[in-house]
């Protein structure tokens, strides 16, 4: 099956479009410097923020280093479920 | 004459640097230049052996650092090609033998009587790297069209700006058109795109490469075969000759597969 789904070349993702991607990643992290811990823990920061404003989807939340070009950009996907009226709530 | 010092350096291990040194050494040497290949992978030399020197080699460069001999009785001259000469490693000592202003003092010392100067650097990025870029001005990094060789490429290249080698230049080795054509590759593209320097040169997967080093002979010196193209093409760029880049395609499309597959992918269109 491999073979001619390689023969018609089929729309699933190529090994080499896997590298290219999975090599990106990689790069953005090792010139950065930053581990996954140090990444999770920022991201538990952030929550820890918004939590005060507003209702966030925490099991959806994406953040990941990002890069464009020679700049490489921090990139938050975080969906709001409902914003707080009052801004802080003091509980 | 005050020769060009170039190290060939890649951070991981097994992508072809020693292999390179010594057919851009060899193609040099064809097109007249007076050039001195110096094995800087102290321990673990292998220069001479992919040179077919081996059995020619008496002193190493750590003799001429320690003035155990002089320069001259260190170097081996290739008697099938003029201006062709190798500086072996020591086998028997360890990267700790030379510091970095040792290796600077021996380019120093070699540049009124040549052209070209090529270092042959270990793999790794500790002591042996440093001593063997030290003496070098300019840089080829080699890299396989693969993650993990990749990566370490792009950890070399930081560190061989921050030394201020310049020009830093890109030589994709290994490369198998007919699987970069499958997608099945990195293609050179994306590899130039993340490491963002200048190519000098693919050098395809080629089975001429081992059959020269089963001969000990270069194939820049006699082999009409892809891999020889590529490195006699890599020297021409050396000398500031704009040379395309060969069309690698053409040696992809030649097996049967492929033609079925390009048939069929024909008609689909």
């Amino acid at each position: 099956m491999d073979f001619l789904k390689k023969l018609f070349g089929s729309g699933s993702e190529t090994s080499g479009q896997k590298a290219k991607d999975r090599l990106r990643i990689v790069l953005i992290h090792d010139r950065t410097d930053i581990s996954p811990q140090l990444l999770d823990n920022l991201r538990k920061e952030i929550v820890h923020v918004l939590v005060k404003y507003m209702d966030i989807d925490e099991k959806k939340i994406e953040i990941d280093l990002d890069r464009d070009e020679k700049a490489v950009a921090l990139v938050a996907n975080i969906p709001v479920l409902r914003i707080k009226r009052s801004g802080v709530e003091t509980k | 004459m005050s020769a060009r010092v170039i190290v060939t350096t890649s951070g991981k291990g097994g992508v072809g640097k020693t292999t390179s040194t010594a057919n851009i050494a060899a193609a040099l040497a064809k097109f007249g230049k007076k050039v001195v290949a110096i094995d800087a992978d102290v321990g673990l030399r292998n220069l001479d052996v992919i040179m077919g020197l081996e059995n020619r080699v008496v002193y190493n460069f750590i003799d001429v650092i320690e003035k155990t001999c002089k320069m001259s009785a260190a170097l081996v001259k290739d008697k099938r090609v003029p201006g062709l000469f190798l500086l072996p490693a020591a086998q028997t000592r360890t990267k700790d033998a030379v510091n970095p202003e040792q290796m600077v003092a021996l380019c120093e010392e070699l540049k009124p009587d040549f052209d070209f100067i090529l270092l042959d650097c270990p793999a790794g990025i500790e002591g042996g790297f440093k001593n063997a870029a030290a003496g070098a001005d300019e840089a080829l990094v080699v890299t396989t069209p693969e993650i993990p060789s990749v990566r370490d490429a792009d950890r070399i290249i930081g560190m061989l700006e921050s030394m201020g080698k310049s020009p830093i230049r890109l030589i994709i080795n290994r490369l198998r058109p007919n699987m970069v054509q499958d997608g099945d590759m990195l293609a050179k593209e994306d590899i130039l795109d993340v490491l963002s320097i200048e190519l000098i040169g693919v050098v395809p997967e080629d089975e001429s490469v081992i059959r020269a080093t089963n001969n000990g002979e270069p194939m820049t010196m006699t082999l009409d075969s892809p891999a020889a193209h590529a490195y006699l093409n890599i020297a021409e760029r050396l000398l500031g000759n704009d040379v395309p880049l060969m069309d690698l395609e053409s040696y992809a499309g030649r097996g049967f597969f492929s033609k079925i597959k390009k048939f069929f992918k024909g008609k689909k269109r």
